[in-house]
């Protein structure tokens, strides 16, 4: 559906260039969420614009559905843009225009007769749930609210892609949630396409089938949001799916622990997998196991686990013990303590 | 008192009244002509920067040094260095006719510079939406760029008009009237004090009118 091929962006800020994208090649499925995230200045957003070439990339192609974007002519570009959405951090609507008017205006603009117009506002705001606000001012309006203004705007073109730039990035987190759940309702019930870059990876976590981690313009790792939180292999990766856990131990604890046995990190698919192969491990070997800390979240189609253990035992029992778990599907990882290196 | 009031209405009524007439028309006429060259202008300041629609360095920078220039020059200088070209557009140097070519000289790269500062204050991100859902350039102009900032607009061209107001004070001197111009001439040059302060009084509640009437229109077109 989407396909980026080697893009690379270079900004020229008087003598200095930024090399916001480095050979970024992604591809998304048809009907796929697809997240990209990345600490701030990693190139997420320029990333994200040149789909529609807001920011026309410095070296590479875009296609959208095989047809090449960056071949095409000024009019072609234009008319090809109505089928992709795009929603923003900071909302951008018309300040002097009602609900009513935000939606409307742009379908006028596109030459949307006059008869559907009405329709297609009344469908799109009766989807993100705001029919009784269709004559009232942005001004007047939630952020959660503005922004449901916005996905409608985007839907009334019934376009097939929708790319989101930090969208909820402005908003508290029960509106984030809200919203989150809109764009997942979208995408199944439309089939519409969905790319949408982040910083937080809760955002991931809760809708994203995919994800790409970028850093320096560059995509460091990507796949099935499973295994991405399993098997990070990335220091920033790692750090990413850390901050969804608050799963540090005590250093001091950490110091005594270690000198009688290993501390692991095992993470796991599904909500039984993980205690029960524990229970496994002291019954099979000479090792008790103790949990320090442990989490159970809900990805978007299935729960992951990750649970950080003491393993008390030999270091030759550990081993087979750490063997047997890796057998039984489990991640087994050394535990590192978290230094606080923050997400900014 | 009041014999008084009906003597000097007898006496000075007609000039007054025709005096108000012709200010209005050269406001009015003027003001309209600016508008259709300084909104286009305007938004070509904005478009022709680095890195907008329209990009281009040569007419940025010229159209900036042209405006510049004028803007530089008082009107009452600027009503004489330009004779030779309100001859040639207006056929006339006097009277209403001779006095809006200058008027408008003055006033045009007012407004253009008025919209511009208006335009560019419309939120960026916007302007970006619309060139993401794939909409044209002219259309962004009108339905955004304008739309956005006609509050902002309404309040620069209350500026204009009363700038324009005090510029054709001085188009007595081609002979065009006005308030300004018989205030001068009978307040100052023969002493008919009674009209100076008629008139005076006239062109405040005009300014102030105008003044309340832009607010309050900006502050309806605002909706945020
Ligand atoms: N228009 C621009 N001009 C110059 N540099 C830019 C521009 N846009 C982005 N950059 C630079 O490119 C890098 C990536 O920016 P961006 O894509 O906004 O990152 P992110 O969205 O991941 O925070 C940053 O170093 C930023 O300063
Ligand atoms: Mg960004």
């Amino acid at each position: 559906m989407i396909r980026l091929e080697n893009i690379t962006k270079a900004f020229q800020t008087g003598t200095t260039v930024t090399k916001a994208l480095d050979g970024v090649d992604l591809n998304v499925e048809k009907g796929k969420i697809y997240g990209v995230i990345g600490y701030s200045g990693a190139g997420k957003s320029t990333l994200v614009r040149t789909v529609n070439l807001l920011e026309r990339p410095t070296e590479g192609k875009v296609y959208i559905n095989d047809v090449e974007l960056t071949g095409l002519s000024a009019g072609k570009l234009k008319k090809t843009r109505q089928r992709i959405g795009m929603i923003f951090q900071s909302f951008n609507l018309l300040k002097t225009g009602t609900v009513y008017q935000n939606i409307a205006v742009p379908l006028k603009l596109t030459g949307v007769p006059r008869k559907e117009i009405d329709s297609r506002v009344k469908k799109y705001l009766n989807i993100v749930g705001l029919e009784d606000k269709r004559d009232t001012y942005p001004g007047q309006l939630s952020g959660g609210q503005k922004q449901r203004v916005a996905i409608a705007r985007a839907l009334a073109h019934e376009p097939e892609v929708l790319l989101c730039d930090e969208a909820t990035s402005a908003l508290d987190p029960d509106t984030t949630e809200s919203i989150l759940s809109l764009l997942e309702q979208i995408n199944q019930e439309f089939g519409i396409t969905i790319l949408l870059i982040t910083h937080e990876m809760h955002v991931v976590q809760k809708i994203c089938h995919e994800v790409a981690v970028m850093e320096n313009g560059r995509v460091i790792e990507r796949g099935r949001v499973v295994d991405l939180f399993s098997k990070p292999k990335t220091p920033t990766t790692k750090r990413f799916v850390q901050s969804l856990f608050q799963d540090d131990v005590p250093e001091l604890l950490v110091k005594k622990l270690e000198s009688k046995g290993q501390i692991v990190t095992l993470s796991f698919v599904g909500e039984s997998s993980g205690k029960p192969a524990l229970a496994l491990l002291s019954k099979n070997f000479d090792i008790y196991p103790s949990i320090l800390a442990g989490n159970i979240t809900q990805l978007k189609d299935e729960p992951f686990g990750r649970l950080v253990v003491h393993l008390e035992g030999e270091e030759t029992e550990t081993r087979r013990a750490v063997m047997f778990l890796e057998e039984k599907g489990i991640g087994v990882e050394g535990y590192v303590q978290e230094v606080s290196t923050h997400v900014s | 008192m009041s014999a008084r009031v009906s003597e000097f209405i007898d006496l000075w009524g007609a000039d007054i009244w025709s005096a108000i007439i012709e200010t209005f028309q050269m406001v009015g006429i003027s003001l309209f002509i600016s508008v259709l060259i300084g909104l286009p202008l305007g938004v070509l300041l904005v478009l022709t920067r680095p890195g907008k629609a329209l990009d281009n360095k040569i007419s940025f920078r010229l159209l900036n040094a042209v405006i510049n220039v004028i803007r530089s020059i008082p009107f009452i200088i600027l009503l004489f260095f330009i004779l030779p070209f309100t001859k040639f557009i207006a056929g006339t140097t006097i009277g209403v006719k001779g006095v809006i070519v200058p008027l408008v000289v003055f006033t045009a790269p007012y407004i253009a510079r008025l919209m511009e500062s208006a335009l560019l204050e419309v939120d960026r991100g916007v302007v970006e939406a619309y060139e993401a859902m794939g909409i044209k350039t002219r259309h962004i102009i009108w339905h955004v760029l304008v739309r956005e900032s006609r509050s902002s607009i309404v309040l620069g061209l209350t500026i204009a008009t009363i700038g324009l107001i005090g510029a054709t004070a001085m188009a007595g001197l081609v002979g065009a009237g006005g308030l300004g111009d018989l205030a001068y001439r009978y307040g100052h040059l023969r002493y008919e004090v009674d009209v100076m302060y008629v008139t005076v009084f006239l062109l405040i509640v005009l300014v102030q009118g105008l003044q309340s009437f832009g607010n309050v229109m900006a502050a309806r077109l605002k909706k945020d």
